[in-house]
């Protein structure tokens, strides 16, 4: 009787999986922004002005802020629409692990220079 | 025996919180296969749920403590610009390096690499950690959140690889130097 009293209340508080796969989908995004506007503001002269936010640190402070930035948005945002029910996660899996990889690629000087 | 301050928050940085995170994520890749392996959900209390959750916000908290020094404390004094005429380049490690052709390459490929690719870091483990405490033992019925919270702790622990590696031999090539001395020992007189 306690057993399936106890195994009623598993399934019961089961969560979705929404609020995982929106942080998931959103470090990938996040990450990928960062190589892309490594890339952007080493390609154009206005775009590496534009992202200097603190001159100490030059270009580099822009870049990693506004992709954080860009990475927060795109969480809350996913958190809300996805957060009370369950997304396809193996989709969602395979896009963020590419752009994390992806990012870990373009990162790399001589291919960030191929653009 | 002293250390200038420049040295020293190199130190704190990557000596402290950087080779720290490396330390910790293999330590979490050994803790999470024992975790996801077939029987350790049977196996694990909630104790060591809490645990892994712990766990991984320290290693968050060192990953952003490791990225903000260095980025808003020591690359300034990495890539402070030089007077015009100035001949000793030992204070300004960026310069340094690019006038000699045979450590160019290590400001070109490895700073360039490294300012970008640790920024990955703090972003995965971040997540990770979200996921470890937001479903706890709900991981048990979650196999694809289980696969990705792994492959971002062991994606992060190559980015913080690479920008540890880079860091180290970026250090020994041009150390960033400077600041106060802070005396550390007395020497006796001879």
């Amino acid at each position: 009787m306690s057993t399936q009293f106890a195994v009623r209340q598993e399934i019961a508080t089961v969560v979705t999986n929404g609020s995982g796969a929106a942080a998931i989908l959103s470090a990938g995004i996040g990450s990928f922004a960062v190589a892309v506007f490594g890339i952007a503001a080493d390609k154009s002269a206005l775009v590496k002005n534009l992202f200097v936010f603190y001159k100490p640190t030059g270009a580099l402070s822009g870049e990693t802020t506004v992709a954080i930035l860009l990475w927060l948005a795109v969480w809350a945002f996913s958190d809300w629409r996805w957060r009370k029910r369950d997304v396809s996660l193996q989709r969602i899996n395979f896009i963020a692990l590419v752009f994390l990889g992806l990012s870990l690629f373009l990162t790399f000087p001589p291919i960030g220079d191929f653009f | 025996m002293e250390i200038t301050t420049h040295s020293l928050w190199t130190l704190v940085h990557g000596m402290g919180f950087g080779a720290l995170y490396l330390l910790a994520g293999t330590g979490a890749i050994a803790l999470l296969y024992q975790r996801f392996a077939a029987d350790g959900y049977t196996q694990a209390s909630r104790g060591s749920d809490r645990f892994l959750g712990i766990y991984l916000t320290a290693m968050a908290a060192l990953a952003w403590l490791t990225v903000l020094s260095g980025t808003y404390i020591i690359y300034p004094w990495y890539r402070a610009t030089p007077p015009p005429a100035t001949t000793n380049l030992l204070a300004y490690p960026r310069a340094l390096l690019l006038s000699h052709p045979a450590t160019k390459q290590w400001h070109l490929v490895g700073m360039e690499w490294k300012e970008h690719v640790a920024w990955l870091v703090p972003i995965a483990i971040t997540m990770a950690a979200f996921l470890a405490i937001k479903y706890a033992r709900d991981l048990r019925t979650h196999s694809q959140l289980r696969t990705a919270l792994s492959g971002f702790v062991i994606l992060s622990l190559l980015a913080a690889g690479i920008a540890g590696f880079f860091g180290a031999m970026l250090d020994k090539n041009a150390p960033v130097d400077g600041g106060q001395n802070i005396r550390l020992v007395h020497g006796e007189k001879e």
